[in-house]
């Protein structure tokens, strides 16, 4: 059974990615290297406010104090920040003002990765705000949305368009000073997708945006503003995919939600970055830094993620609970293949009263990759009465992989109730054995299992996703785990 | 931390500096580290919480030569049984052989101070084996106890000996002059087919602030069994660093329980090394905490080799402003198949402005293990405490009965009956049984 075990997992390895292509689009870029000219540049580009400039600034100024953080448990050569272009936008002679208008090229693209710009797509209900290296391309249903009062776009047009919301909200999640990457990112951020629901409105769709890295040698870094005013609903989506190039690329986001009282938002990602080659060879860098917090009483915010992709990812997904009542959850699936390295988790902070969190973390880790948990539940002096559950599996894949778990419980209150569990096993002979006894070969057998593992998390996923999710972990995985 | 501290530790090195070769080479060794690595501050992830480099005070006093404490001062804290066990005793971190008591045969066992041992006939083995715990603790603190190894223990245990009577160490601090540093080190070998019951046990004559830095290793042979009981009770002043290495050389079984119930600043490492197949291993810790004790507990079961098994509990009660931190690694090597590792933390927080921290680690790089670790943090079951009083039972007592019950998981673990009965009555004193 080892044999044949070994013989699936071998097929594993070899399967390829998908999204490896690289669309021939001309593009404006700024030059190499980081500076202050740089970012000047960036932001006269963007045609932005003089206030949004000195943040930028102070950002950067900041970032050149810091050191790069090797607490995580990843290892990769020494990034060289000078050696990244910084800014990269497919170039367009206008603005496009209906998707006819855009570079069919890129429309391509997208329906390449399966995501259409037109607007059938009004029948799955989705509206995507599309990035494309620097730049966000193009943003469906923004008419249908503003009806409701719902602002979806761009984030450069957030700045233009309504610079009072974005002033007022852009790093009060995640400061410029929160770590490396975020200081990074606010200093050189190009793109990325602006949200606001307003009070009391439920969105009708599910709003989504589709990040893709195109052009060589460049750095994505994009920042996310979600904010729900009182009683407002949304659901969002995140997907990301990138060319196969030998080199590492840098993906560095921001990803802010802010949720007034009895707010609720499901922030989903799937992640599938170009994971590199067999022998590690190029693949995305992919540090990220997601935030949100529950400002008002009853409010929720949960976190799902499918990450598949990054030759490294460094990412915890947090929610500051901070209204009394608030909720914050947590689902992930992290799947690393080959030479991939993974550093994931959450961190929950419980500032409120009668506040509850639930994090459910499924690691499977395959070929030579290194998968680890890496959580904090936080229980403040003042947290009365909040409640924490915390369960984080791990399922290894051959004999050359590595899983690892570091979860903080730090409490500071007594009547809080926290409780972590976590296990680490492989698929057991005997449940495999039970399968092929009942006439499933071992590769159906595996998938099965592997599915029942992440079931939990791919629950969570809106319908739309799941389908995407569950071929995403059958290519990732090929042969063993269906 | 200042040059200066280290100006002081390497002046008084120098004093004290083994000449048996053994020994030389790695007090050497673990002074230059010292000086190299500095105390562990904040920032050094092994350290988040016990801050151990603000005890470095001024009149913090470090000293070679033995002070005079009587015998009578030792009366009141001696372990039961101490008639027919035998006592070792430590003063200020230095090995007295004059306050120690052999009990056992020359046929069981062998105990006397590292230099003589290294200078005997255990010179091989000190050069061998003292100082494994090294690689598991690049810190200066650590590598500071191991500079002044050579005024330590060397016990050994024979070969096929079943010791009926356990082994006591007492570490006893003065604290009448003031502000003692005490490093004691000890090496024991536990040889193949050997049985024996080691306990630990802290005193702090004076109560003032006492501050314990002590490394403990013990090599436990081919089918031998060790018990190992560490009694942390020396009042709210002493503060204590303790590394407690178990190295398994052949398959055996070694079994481990900590008590913690009082002290400032108190941390304890406890290694288990399972390089030998088929070893196994228990490890048992309580802390009961009170005032503004912080007592943090790491340990640490390195899987090197495969078909071993671990099983670990600490349970937690922290009262008044205390803090208990808990921090368990499973580490499972590359060659460590079929590893079954388990590992349970469990807290309760009495105290309003108490705080729990724990963090079980699992670091797995074998893929046919089973690993699992839970930890837990909450406040007594109010509907426990509701089915007590409806029977009749005060508050108080009911609390004390519910806590005792949680601590009894560890407490049964004790095999030694004296010692058992000896723990349990400092714990339900500690708790308040009153019936």
């Amino acid at each position: 059974m080892y044999e044949e075990n070994d013989d699936i997992l071998g097929e594993v390895t070899s399967s390829e990615y998908k999204y490896g292509f690289v669309t021939d689009i001309e593009s404006d870029d700024a030059p190499k290297g980081l500076n202050e000219d740089i970012i000047r540049f960036i932001s006269a580009k963007k045609k932005e406010p003089g206030w949004l400039l000195e943040w930028r600034l102070k950002a950067y100024r900041h970032w050149l104090t810091m050191e790069e953080p090797t607490w995580p448990n990843v290892q990769y050569p020494a990034i060289n920040y000078q050696d990244v272009i910084y800014y990269s936008a497919p170039k367009q002679k206008i603005a496009p003002n209906s998707l006819d208008e855009i570079d069919p090229e890129l429309r391509r693209t997208f329906e390449k990765l399966g995501i259409s710009l037109q607007e059938q797509k009004r029948l799955t209900g989705v509206a995507v705000d599309a990035v494309i290296d620097s730049v966000s391309i193009a943003t469906t249903f923004k008419e249908e949305l503003a009806e409701l009062g719902i602002i979806f776009c761009s984030m450069s047009e957030a700045v233009q368009e309504h610079p009072e919301l974005v002033r007022k909200y852009i790093g009060s999640v995640v400061p410029p000073t929160d770590n490396y990457f975020s200081a990074l990112n606010s200093a050189v951020f190009t793109d990325g997708s602006f949200c606001f629901i307003p009070a009391g409105v439920r969105c009708p769709m599910e709003l989504s945006t589709y990040f893709r890295i195109n052009a060589a040698n460049t750095g994505q870094f994009e920042r996310t503003l979600i904010v729900a005013e009182a009683g407002a609903y949304v659901s969002y989506l995140e997907g990301c995919t990138a060319p196969m190039r030998d080199e590492n690329q840098l993906h560095a986001a921001v990803v802010e939600i802010v949720a007034m009282e009895k707010a609720e938002v499901k922030y989903s990602t799937v992640q599938n970055w170009y994971p590199g080659d067999k022998d590690g060879h190029g693949g995305i860098y992919n540090f990220v830094t997601k935030r949100g917090i529950c400002q008002g009483d009853y409010s929720k915010i949960s976190w799902t993620q499918v990450e598949t992709g990054s030759a490294i990812t460094w990412k915890y997904p947090s929610v500051i609970l901070k209204g009394d009542y608030s909720n914050g959850e947590f689902y992930s699936v992290a799947v690393t293949n080959n030479m991939q390295q993974a550093d994931t988790g959450t961190k929950m902070i419980h500032l409120g009263k009668h506040t509850r969190s639930r994090i459910v973390s499924k690691g499977i880790s395959a070929g030579k990759s290194n998968n680890s948990y890496r959580g904090l539940v936080q229980v403040g002096r003042n947290a009365t009465n909040a409640r924490n559950f915390s369960q984080c599996d791990s399922l290894l894949l051959g004999d050359k992989c590595g899983a690892h778990t570091f979860p903080y419980i730090e409490v500071k209150n007594n009547t809080a109730v926290v409780e972590h569990e976590a296990t680490t096993s492989k698929i057991g002979e005997d449940q495999i054995f039970y399968c092929n006894q009942r006439g499933m070969d071992t590769e159906t057998a595996v998938a099965l299992i592997i599915n029942g593992f992440a079931k939990e998390v791919m629950n969570q996923l809106p319908m739309e996703f799941a389908v995407e999710a569950q071929k995403l972990l059958a290519i990732s995985l090929e042969g063993s785990v269906g | 931390m200042s040059n200066e501290t280290i100006q002081y530790f390497k002046g008084l090195y120098t004093l004290s500096a083994p000449d048996a070769p053994a020994l030389k080479t790695f007090s050497g060794k673990s002074m230059d580290d010292f000086s190299k690595w500095g105390l562990p501050g904040p920032k050094h992830e092994e350290w988040k919480y016990a801050r151990v480099a603000s005890l470095f005070r001024n009149d913090l006093k470090f000293s070679v030569e033995v002070p005079s404490v009587s015998e009578s001062d030792i009366d009141p804290f001696r372990l039961p049984g101490n008639g027919t066990a035998t006592e070792l005793v430590f003063v200020n971190g230095l090995y007295s052989q004059a306050l120690s008591v052999i009990r056992h045969p020359a046929t069981d066992i062998h105990a006397l101070s590292m230099e003589d041992a290294a200078r005997a006939e255990y010179g091989d083995f000190i050069a061998q084996n003292l100082g494994h715990s090294a690689s598991y603790h690049p810190d200066g603190i650590h590598a500071l106890n191991g500079a002044f190894a050579g005024k330590g223990l060397f016990l050994r245990v024979k070969k096929g000996r079943i010791l009926e009577h356990p082994i006591y160490i007492y570490h006893v601090t003065d604290s009448r002059h003031g502000f003692p540093f005490a490093q004691p080190r000890s090496l024991v070998h536990v040889e193949d087919g050997a049985q024996v019951q080691v306990a630990e046990q802290y005193i702090n004559i004076g109560g003032q602030d006492s501050f314990t830095n002590e490394v403990i290793e013990i090599v436990a042979g081919l089918d031998s069994v060790v018990d190992y009981y560490k009694i942390q009770h020396e009042g709210p002043l002493a503060n204590h660093v303790g590394t407690t290495h178990i190295r398994q050389a052949g398959k055996c079984l070694t079994n481990s329980v900590t008590i913690t119930l009082s002290g400032g600043m108190v941390r304890n490492n406890l290694n288990m090394i399972m390089e030998s197949e088929h070893g196994e291993s228990h490890m048992y810790g309580l802390y009961l905490l009170a005032g503004k004790t912080l007592a943090d507990n790491h340990t640490i079961v390195d899987n090197v080799k495969p078909h071993c098994f671990s099983n670990e509990l600490y349970k937690g009660i922290m009262d008044d402003e205390s803090t208990g931190v808990f921090n368990g690694k499973i580490f499972v090597r590359k060659d460590a198949q079929k590893t079954n590792a388990y590992q349970s933390n469990k807290n309760i927080l009495l105290g309003e402005k108490a705080s729990a921290n724990t963090k079980p680690q699992l670091e797995i790089f074998a893929d046919d293990v089973k690993c699992s670790h839970g930890c837990t943090v909450g406040r007594l079951d109010e509907e426990a405490l509701f089915y007590l009083r409806a029977r009749g039972i005060g508050e108080q007592n009911a609390r004390a009965l519910l806590l005792h019950a949680f601590a009894l998981d560890v407490l049964a673990n004790i095999k030694h009956e004296g010692l058992r009965t000896y723990v349990d009555a400092l714990i339900s004193e500690r708790l308040g049984f009153n019936i």
